[in-house]
């Protein structure tokens, strides 16, 4: 599809020469002279368009020639207008004589000059003067005239709407407002001329006037809208199309809650008029423009949600129904965000929906703004709105993760509806278990949205199972990816891979394990008791590229997750959630780089909660001693063991929790001396790399803290610290690799050996008391000392 | 509104570093971003169009990324298919869509639709409030027809040689970005107006 060709082409469009550049606008400008455009000038003009847009500087055309195509703008001709107008988009507007906004005949402007004035525009004075004009024109125009000259009226103003809605006045928005409601709800109901009899006029032999149809043949009992089909078409009915295409925004903009506010000194007397003519919309001739025009908006979307029940003929036309479903509910709980009365004659339709599509998958992204409606309303309306997230939180992941569209929508309803969900739908929090199955299938797409979301699934009550199930996303994702291929494979064994993971899934034996992974809400259970069964099931899968995606982000969602819990946890919960970090640093689905990095995630996170609860170390000792007693650790999960055992020797102390007795002092100081003992008398164990001298280096300031808070053990330090002097003054050894590395080992012993050696000095540099690692200068007089010997120092230096 | 429609690579180009893609088209609705607001207003012309030009690369680098990852993940093989087979085309081609943050590179958020037909990317990107189903029918409306009318699934250029058309047909279907609630007799006279077009 991309060739080399394209690819020269544009190389040369961007490396041309001035010199040729040159002679290629007076070529050309010499071939615009002619009032028709031959083959080669149009070729030409593509060519210079291409130059033009090529290179991201800009190039700026002679004068001479930028006027000619200015010019060419108004050619009534639809190709000089549109190349032209590519042209000139490419180019810097012209200075001195700028397009005027202001210009008269900019009324008669064709689409293509429309939309390069639209880009050009630089203030939203250049947007106010174009809307003039554009509205000027749409009174006062012709009868006759091409059919299509005024459909690019609303998209243009849509279009201004979206960067500045204050472009339009009162009376334009009042104008507007009643040509909408002219197109909406009072288009004609017969057909059009047939596009194939051509021109606009019809002879008088032309056919009878037919109404319009259905999509789904029959004839239209009501009146014309975007689902209604005709031979031809009249210049209302296709404004009708337009007024459609843009009625949400600009309800959006000029309807939303806010913009009423001016609206004050006539709120009383309408108020009374709403609620009157809300019963009977025969009298809302009485309403003022906004409001009619919602009525209208009203009756139209209530009109689609009735034709969108009909079979359509063709499957365009069915895609088109469900878009014209999303529009409508959308357009409906706008008005009814505005006019809150319309709430009672909007739910009825509104459940009905629900009930007829609720059953088809294939709907699922109409519920979505169904689902915004009850979320919205359902409050004010006293409506039971179980069944609906039942479908959006139960339904929807289980069966249509994998659908792209869905995922970003539903996520996107979440992330806007936090706060609303989190009080009107508190099973919310019970359903990350399915919500998560979107990022399992679909990490780079997903991940974005989960950082968003995922503090608003931590909950105290389920925290640790949602750690447990973070852990596993990877073996949800592998999961997911069997499930996908089970449906899609045969039974039989395809030719060449053996899927010993997909024989597994289908193997009844195995059924509970992998139905505990896809499970919908939380509350069965934080893990499962079989999790190194289910790993080793899926080892196969650790190559995956959907699996090794997913592992690629379960990092950042655990420094949410561990972000978010340290401020609503009690210190309770957050013992239980060094315990599972600890279990689970060995309960891993095996994919290389994974493991490593959870393991850093873990030590970073356990320092974080150790700091802020001290005590924590003292209350979890007996698990946090047998993690750092087991020599296995040290080379299995190097990083995670130096931070338990930093821990230990940092907050293993009387100051921070005053149950910790000197017996415990003992027994942890025991358990570690016997590990540096192991590691330091042999090589590492086959298939293992020496331990990092950090580990080494912090094992040994361990002890000697422990030390200095119970001098009893100091001589046993010593002693240890005189051997590794001794032993290491021989030359290499068997545990240490790295010369360098030795000798900083042995720096650190020694120094250790020597605050030892004063055994009360010892404890406050070791662990010194918090006020002196929190210095306040200049809060503290005590320590203000640094500052008054400076002060003094520069009022006697400058004498 | 649409922000803006590009094609793109999103196979590897000779010419660009690994994750870049070479945009063939790109076509910007409505006025710059951020011209209106304050902090813009000290750019001149020329570095106004060149900040447009780098966003529109920015979001084409996104999507080429958000392809090769989809594409990576479900293993499937991107088969060439030759001209005349564009429906085939179409319905092989893998679709998504990208969330664009805030300031990355439009000020608002917006949503990056994307249709991967073999080696070139076709995306539409959209605000926040969009009805996504009917950009979605756009897109896929638009790309078949870019497919058709410029015969990219041959070895031409001319998607660069003849953006001319594209420009037609997006003013018809996409105009101004203006999403359309067509049915089908009211696309088939746009199609017939865009064909009209393209015949001379």
């Amino acid at each position: 599809m991309y060739s080399h060709a394209s690819e020269s082409l544009i190389k040369q469009a961007r490396e041309i020469q001035e010199s040729e550049l040159q002679k290629f606008y007076s070529r050309l400008m010499k071939m615009l002279q002619g009032k028709e455009l031959g083959h080669d000038t149009v070729d030409s003009l593509q060519r210079l368009h291409l130059i033009l847009s090529a290179t991201k500087y800009t190039r700026t055309l002679p004068l001479e020639l930028q006027k000619r195509f200015v010019a060419l703008l108004s050619s009534p001709a639809e190709q000089h207008q549109v190349l032209s107008t590519a042209v000139l988009r490419e180019t810097l507007p012209l200075t001195g004589q700028e397009l005027n906004y202001n210009q008269d005949n900019l009324g008669q402007l064709n689409s293509h000059a429309a939309g390069l004035l639209l880009s050009q525009a630089v203030s939203k004075g250049d947007l106010s003067s174009l809307c003039t004009q554009l509205l000027r024109n749409l009174e006062s125009r012709p009868s006759e005239g091409p059919t299509h000259s005024l459909m690019h009226t609303l998209p243009v103003l849509n279009n201004v709407l979206t960067h500045s809605p204050e472009c339009l006045s009162e009376d334009q928005m009042t104008l507007v407002s009643k040509k909408l409601v002219d197109w909406l709800r009072y288009a004609s109901v017969m057909q059009g001329v047939g596009t194939s009899s051509g021109g606009f006029f019809t002879g008088p032999r032309s056919r009878q006037p037919v109404p319009i149809a259905e999509l789904d043949g029959s004839v239209s009992g009501d009146f014309f809208t975007v689902l209604c089909v005709g031979q031809g078409f009249t210049e209302d009915q296709w404004m009708n199309v337009y007024s459609f295409s843009m009625l949400r925004h600009w309800l959006l903009t000029y309807h939303s809650s806010c913009s009423t506010v001016d609206a004050d000194d006539r709120s009383e007397v309408d108020g009374s008029v709403v609620s009157m003519v809300s019963a009977t919309s025969s009298s809302s001739r009485l309403l003022p423009p906004k409001e009619r025009l919602r009525e209208k908006a009203f009756q139209y979307c209530q009109r689609l949600i009735e034709q969108s029940d009909r079979k359509a003929h063709k499957k365009t036309d069915t895609e088109l129904q469900k878009a014209c479903l999303v529009e409508a509910v959308c357009i409906l709980d706008c008005v009814c965000a505005e006019d809150a009365s319309l709430v009672y004659r909007t739910f009825p339709c509104i459940k009905a929906l629900f009930g007829r599509l609720s059953s088809e998958l294939s709907n699922a992204r109409v519920l979505l703004p169904i689902a915004q409606f009850y979320l919205n309303h359902g409050e004010m309306a006293a409506v039971d709105c179980e069944n609906v997230w039942k479908v959006v939180f139960g339904r929807f992941p289980t069966e249509l993760f994998n659908d792209p569209f869905l995922a970003h929508e539903l996520l996107r309803f979440l992330r806007l509806n936090v706060e609303s969900i989190e009080l009107r739908v508190p099973q919310y929090t019970l359903y990350f278990p399915n919500l998560l199955k979107f990022l399992a299938w679909d990490s780079p797409a997903m991940v974005d949205d989960f950082v968003d979301l995922l503090p608003s699934m931590v909950t105290t009550g389920t925290a640790v199972e949602l750690l447990h199930t973070l852990l596993d996303l990877p073996c949800l994702s592998a999961t997911l990816v069997l499930q996908h291929r089970s449906t899609c494979l045969p039974i039989s064994e395809p030719v060449g891979r053996s899927f010993v993971s997909l024989d597994a899934f289908r193997n009844p034996s195995f059924r509970g394990l992998f139905l505990f992974v896809l499970r919908t809400e939380a509350g069965s259970g934080d893990t499962i008791d079989r999790l190194s069964t289910l790993h080793e099931l899926l080892v196969e899968a650790a190559d995956w590229p959907r699996v090794t995606q997913c592992a690629r982000t379960v990092p950042v969602l655990l420094h949410i997750f561990f972000n978010t819990i340290v401020t609503i946890a009690d210190e309770k919960l957050l013992a239980h959630l060094i315990l599972v970090m600890l279990e689970r640093s060995s309960l891993l689905l095996n994919i290389p780089a994974y493991i490593k990095e959870i393991h850093r995630v873990f030590s970073c996170h356990l320092l974080r909660l150790c700091k802020l609860h001290p005590s924590l170390v003292v209350n979890q000792s007996h698990e946090l001693l047998e993690f750092a007693g087991s020599t296995a650790n040290v080379y299995s999960k190097e990083e995670l063991y130096t931070h338990v055992v930093w821990v230990l020797g940092e907050y293993l102390s009387v100051s921070c929790d005053s149950r910790c007795s000197v017996s415990l002092i003992t027994s942890c100081f025991e358990a570690l001396e016997a590990v540096l003992f192991e590691i330091t008398s042999s090589a590492p164990p086959t298939g293992t790399v020496c331990p990092a001298p950090k580990v080494i280096n912090t094992l040994m300031s361990a002890l000697a803290k422990l030390a200095s808070r119970s001098h009893d053990l100091i001589p046993r330090v010593s002693l240890f610290l005189s051997k590794l002097r001794t032993v290491t003054r021989s030359g290499s050894v068997a545990w240490c690799s790295d010369e360098e590395d030795l000798v900083a080992i042995v720096t650190r012993g020694e120094e250790l050996w020597s605050l030892l050696k004063a055994p009360g000095v010892a404890q406050s540099v070791l662990t010194p008391p918090p006020h002196v690692i929190a210095p306040q200068w200049h809060r503290d007089t005590n320590v203000a000392l640094p500052l008054q010997l400076r002060a003094l120092t520069s009022l006697t230096h400058s004498q | 509104m649409v922000r803006c429609f590009l094609i793109h690579t999103v196979c590897p180009v000779s010419a660009l570093s690994a994750g870049e893609s070479r945009v063939l088209y790109s076509r910007v609705f409505g006025p710059d971003d951020g011209v209106l607001s304050e902090r813009h207003r000290d750019f001149s012309p020329e570095e106004r169009r060149l900040l447009q030009k780098e966003r529109v690369t920015a979001v084409a680098r996104q999507v080429r990324s958000a392809i090769s990852l989809s594409r990576e993940a479900s293993g499937r093989l991107i088969v060439e298919t030759l001209p005349g087979e564009e429906n085939l085309a179409l319905q092989d081609a893998d679709c998504g869509v990208v969330r664009l943050r805030a300031g990355d590179p439009f000020s608002e958020e917006t949503s990056a639709l994307w249709l991967g037909v073999q080696s070139l990317g076709f995306t539409l990107v959209c605000e926040p409030h969009e009805n996504l189903l009917l950009a979605e029918g756009t897109l896929r409306n638009l790309t078949r027809h870019c497919l058709e009318h410029l015969h990219m699934l041959g070895q031409g250029s001319e998607v660069l040689l003849k953006s001319n058309r594209i420009d037609v047909l997006l003013s018809r279907l996409l105009p101004h970005g203006q999403l359309l609630f067509l049915n089908h007799r009211f696309a088939q006279s746009l199609e017939k107006e865009v064909a009209a077009y393209m015949a001379k």
